[in-house]
């Protein structure tokens, strides 16, 4: 018995040492991070406060009931000699009882609706940027500039498989960050390719379902330049834990030039097309785009997983004409899980893929896909 | 059964009525949903967010307030075509019609039918936003390589609410060749 | 409650009278409409389903023990996820519930068995097969279905595994099941109650069960519409979650919550039900505020139906909506926290012993407050968008549920297991199961509110660095509590062989009509109504 009563008041240290930790903590170190962050918005801080508010009060209420229930059960145990009572009804308390935590509640209902109303705040904003979820990355179209690309994890493979080191931003990497500016209004505006994924960054407080067919919208104001993380918050298939958003905010002068860089970039990669590639050269940036945007389900090896993904190893399309292939990588197949290419990859991309594919695997084929020839079908 | 009084078999077969009554009443009634949902929808104005019916032209009369309405295209999962907005944002005033388009074209080398779904954002805006003409009250079929401008003729009513400023108009092209009737002719 | 034992002594002397004992051999199981066998067949399919659903969680916590993918692929540990929890939820809690209803409601009122027994029977023997089908999934192409338990389509439709047409078909012989169930009890609580049973006598076990039979009543048939409305979108081109054809994703999440959110209180009103039975019993004093606990529970079945959209909160829901749905559930807490201040309202000023089901019962109070605590928070929409979808959400639901439902199942199990076999159980291994239990669930589920916070999303086989610490100590009392049931069947299974003869009363506090039979309860009990003043 007093083994009992011993065992309770362990219980109770443990709660007290979480909550004087928690009390201490919001920069902890991350390994052992036990609260929400604070971020860097308005709106992130208001709901890092809700929150904290809200935490305090459920404390304070399981300390007193908690409180009575330990109390009774050291003192009115029947080992203690304790006699039972006889009461088992009180209107006055029980009226107490409802109309307190009633009361609570409405206290804890107004902050909460104001931070509400904040988040569907409908001021203009400075710039728009149209977020699209697909399986399994993300793509972002900057609407006035016309910056357009996908970003996918950028993990190795290798490390997943615990094959090599990991490194602080595991799985928390992109080969394309989003950029924006530090203190401008962003708006924006969620939908997706496919299933419903869900774009969140932690640090914003934004997180938004991605429905395909349909339009949402979420805005941001980041008041601090830095890398901030997030991940996919809806499952979406089989790398739904592999599809992070990675979102760098950068001074108002370091954003337009980023800007400037990318719509370079893009004309580059259009014009890249209309040179000429030697076969060396596509099977470089082949196995490059293979790795990123095609292993995940083809594997490494081309061998795919059977009765899931095709192999590509030996597949008679592969082998085969290459206007059929070509067909497949832009256009993907209607009614599976392979997507079409053609607004994900540039024309140099998928000739490179393409040629990979046809000369990577044993029965080199020699063929050479031309990135102008692809170009011309892709407009 | 064995032992029942005649005012039990008649007590029992008055229950059976009832039951019998009832199922058919809810079968009933689930057919009846479908022009009550209509009317449900109207009322409390929900079902803002997908409307593929063409607005009504109302003369509510220009308001002079200005807002601003973007214009994006979404391609859905494979769908290969080309998709733009001609315009990919315009100032417009409230409760005047404004004509745009939207410009698809055909990459593949096969016929394929494509369906249009609009989504507007804020919520709240759909109510507003009457699609007078809209392509995507019809499918839209295109042979191989071909492409077509879509008109687009719109008004926001002056009655939205003074806190939305901007409003965006997606579209989302779907691919339905499968489930469309090939010998269909264009709009149907 | 307010029954004496000597006017009952004549029906128990009555009981002599029955014909026969149960019918000889295997075909006993597959004919019986005895509530007591229906009940047991029922609480012994629930115990293999929480072991099978146990497995699947070791494997998920066997991969989430550290970063980095060791065990298993992404898709089958969706397929796990999902198993995981169709299991626990439709093929472990619920069929338990039902069992200690079948078992216990009779016996409660004086009835000599449920209203409808060969409906009883059919309910339970659907089960096993529809369990069958959906576990089979596991052999097809394509695995599992690995959708998240709760389906969301498109993933569940355009994209779904073709073992999802099983699934629904399992899905609704499950929901017949539950339904056919409901009306059982509903029937049997209210046309077999002896004369002097009013309403306001039934024990809370009664009450919490009649109310929850109305939830299923109303809810499954909307699981059945959602899961129809499924199959036609996969094989029959219609577009009820499809863009394409005028159709809306989010309209599955409201059908598909509507029916969940009712659903998850049909998994803990009987669980309200059965700690209100044993508080009392083992503070041998009468439960503090009959009255107010009989319109808190109905308060929260009816306040269950409005609050459905919580779970949708980032959907892109318009404010009105947001404000609405997050005062609704906001409300929900008080008549919660009604029932919590009369249980400790009962244990107070008590003359308290603590058997086995009374720890399990007052564990049940505080931990399921501690989910309470985290629901509330998840409840204030603004504070939810970065709750959403992360372990601080998967931290709640297995508060409530494992030791909330699950606690309270085990508690009713030990309560009545003297009842039900005729011996007690060995006391010693009882405290033994339940702290190895309660400390396993507490090392397994509290990290997970830090991981949420910190910024782990569900449903992922792999995580960033930053959240291995607390992953590996999560597992690790996963495993602690996994392994610790062996000795809850060890128990069961003693309790029924080693002779160790229990009295009618069982406990020295008990009340009730129950502990009037004798232990074991004979076969046909109650063939003559009980007096009742």
């Amino acid at each position: 018995m007093n083994l009992i009563s011993s065992k309770r008041f362990g219980r109770s240290a443990r709660h007290a040492m979480a909550l004087i930790l928690l009390f201490t903590v919001s920069r902890v170190s991350a390994d052992w991070q036990l609260n929400m962050r604070e971020g860097v918005t308005d709106i992130s801080r208001a709901v890092y406060d809700l929150h904290m508010v809200i935490f305090w009060i459920c404390v304070v209420i399981a300390i007193i009931v908690f409180g009575v229930m330990l109390y009774s059960v050291i003192y009115h145990r029947k080992s203690r000699g304790a006699k039972a009572h006889n009461f088992h009804e009180n209107v006055y308390v029980e009226i107490a009882w409802t109309v307190i935590p009633m009361v609570i509640l409405i206290g804890m209902a107004v902050p909460a609706t104001g931070t509400l109303i904040k988040m569907y705040d409908a001021k203009e904003a400075d710039i728009d940027i149209q977020i699209t979820g697909y399986q399994w990355k993300w793509r972002y179209q900057y609407l006035e500039s016309g910056v357009d690309f996908f970003s996918s994890l950028a993990t190795p493979a290798e490390q997943i498989n615990n094959e090599e080191a990991k490194t602080e931003t595991y799985l928390l990497e992109v080969d394309n960050p989003l950029v924006i500016p530090v203190g401008k209004k962003i708006r924006f505006l969620i939908t997706a390719n496919d299933v419903i994924h869900s774009w969140w960054v932690p640090d914003f407080a934004v997180k938004k379902d991605a429905i395909p067919g349909f339009i949402n919208e979420s805005w941001t104001v980041a008041e601090k330049p830095g890398i901030y993380r997030g991940q996919c918050a809806e499952l979406c298939g089989k790398d739904h834990g592999f599809m992070p958003i990675v979102v760098e905010v950068k001074s108002a002068e370091d954003y337009e030039e980023w800007i400037k860089q990318q719509q370079l970039a893009q004309a580059q990669k259009a014009k890249s097309a209309q040179k000429r590639w030697s076969l060396d050269e596509l099977m470089v940036t082949g196995k490059e785009v293979y790795d990123k945007s095609c292993a995940a389900c083809h594997q490494a090896n081309g061998a795919g997983i059977p009765g899931v993904f095709p192999a590509l190893k030996g597949s008679p399309i592969v082998q085969g004409d290459p206007a059929a292939h070509i067909d497949m990588v832009l256009n993907g197949k209607a009614g599976t899980a392979m997507q079409a290419f053609r607004d994900q990859l540039s024309a140099a991309e998928i000739a490179a893929v393409i040629t990979y594919e046809r000369n990577a695997w044993g029965d080199a084929l020699g063929d050479i896909i031309s990135p102008s020839q692809i170009a011309k079908m892709k407009q | 059964m064995m032992n029942q009084t005649k005012s039990q078999t008649k007590s029992h077969k008055k229950l059976i009525i009832q039951l019998l009554l009832g199922t058919v009443g809810m079968f009933g009634f689930g057919f009846a949903l479908v022009p009550l949902y209509d009317v449900f929808c109207r009322i409390t104005g929900i079902n803002g967010k997908l409307d593929l019916t063409p607005g009504v032209y109302q003369a509510n009369g220009v308001s002079g307030r200005e807002i601003k309405i973007q214009f994006i295209a979404v391609n859905n999962e494979s769908m290969p075509w080309a998709f733009k907005p001609k315009d990919s944002s315009l100032r417009v005033k409230l409760g005047q019609t404004y004509q745009t388009a939207y410009w698809a074209e055909n990459l593949t080398p096969n016929y394929m039918v494509a369906q249009a779904v609009p989504s507007v954002s804020p919520s709240d805006a759909a109510q507003y936003l009457e699609k007078v003409d809209c392509f995507c009250f019809n499918r839209q079929p295109l042979n191989a390589g071909e492409q077509r401008e879509m008109g687009l003729a719109f008004n926001v009513l002056a009655g939205m609410p003074a806190h939305i400023k901007t409003i965006t108009l997606s579209y989302t092209l779907f691919d339905i060749t499968a489930a469309s009737d090939k010998s269909v002719a264009s709009n149907d | 409650m307010s029954t004496s034992t000597e006017q009952l002594v004549s029906s128990e002397s009555n009981t002599q009278e029955i014909h026969h004992g149960p019918a000889k051999g295997i075909t006993r199981w597959f004919y019986t409409t005895n509530h007591k066998d229906i009940g047991s067949m029922y609480l012994w399919f629930s115990l293999i389903m929480f072991m099978t659903g146990g497995c699947m969680a070791l494997m998920i916590r066997a991969e989430l023990f550290q970063p980095g993918l060791q065990f298993i692929e992404p898709d089958f540990f969706n397929q796990m996820t999902t198993m995981h929890g169709l299991i626990m939820v439709f093929g472990a809690v619920m069929p338990a519930f039902v069992g200690l209803a079948n078992w216990m409601l009779p016996l409660m009122i004086g009835a000599p068995d449920m209203a409808l027994p060969r409906l009883n029977n059919w309910s339970f023997w659907i089960l096993p097969f529809a369990f069958s089908m959906m576990l089979m999934t596991f052999f097809m192409q394509g695995g599992a279905p690995n959708f998240g338990w709760t389906f969301y389509a498109p993933l569940s439709t355009t994209f779904a595994p073709p073992s999802v047409t099983f699934f629904i078909f399992a899905v609704h012989m499950m929901g017949i099941s539950s339904i056919m169930g409901a009306i059982n009890v509903i029937v049997t609580i209210l046309n077999m109650r002896p004369p002097g049973m009013n309403m306001m006598k039934l024990p809370l076990f009664v009450w919490t069960w009649l109310i929850t039979a109305f939830l299923l009543i109303l809810v499954m048939p909307v699981l059945a519409g959602v899961v129809t409305m499924m199959l036609m979108d996969i094989h029959f081109g219609t577009s009820f979650f499809n863009a394409a054809g005028g159709g809306d994703p989010v309209l599955f999440q409201h059908v598909f919550w509507f029916f969940g959110h009712p659903e998850v209180y049909i998994m803990i009103l009987p669980a309200f039900g059965v700690v209100s039975e044993i508080i009392p019993t083992f503070a041998r004093k009468k439960l503090f505020g009959y009255s107010s606990m009989v319109y808190a529970t109905s308060s929260i079945a009816f306040l269950s139906f409005i609050v459905w959209a919580h779970h949708m909160f980032t959907v892109g829901i318009p404010l009105a909506g947001e404000l609405f749905f997050m005062f609704a559930t906001m409300l929900i807490a008080v008549p919660t926290g009604v029932k919590v201040f009369n249980w400790v309202a009962t244990m107070f000023r008590g003359s308290m012993t603590f058997e086995t089901p009374m720890l399990f019962a007052i564990a049940f109070v505080v931990l399921f407050s501690i989910g309470g605590f985290s629901g509330l928070m998840l409840a204030i929409a603004p504070a939810d968008f970065q709750y959403h979808d992360t372990y601080f959400v998967v931290a709640h639901f297995h508060y409530v549920l494992v030791p909330g439902s699950v606690f309270s199942i085990m508690a009713a199990v030990y309560y009545w297991l003297p009842k039900w076999t005729g011996n007690y159980y060995n006391e010693k291994m009882g405290k033994l199961h339940f702290w190895l239990s309660f400390i396993g669930i507490n090392i397994t589920f509290f990290p997970m509110h830090f991981v949420g916070l910190a910024g782990m999303p569900r449903r992922i086989p792999d995580y960033a660095l930053q959240f291995a610490d607390f992953n590996a100590i999560s597992s690790v009392g996963a495993f602690l509590f996994g392994f610790s049931q062996l000795l809850f069947i060890y128990n069961i299974v003693s309790c029924i062989r080693k002779r160790n003869k229990a009295s009618a009363e069982v406990w020295e506090g008990s009340h009730g009509l129950e502990w009037t039979v004798p232990s074991p309860a004979p076969y046909h009990t109650f063939s003559k109504p009980p007096k009742v003043d």
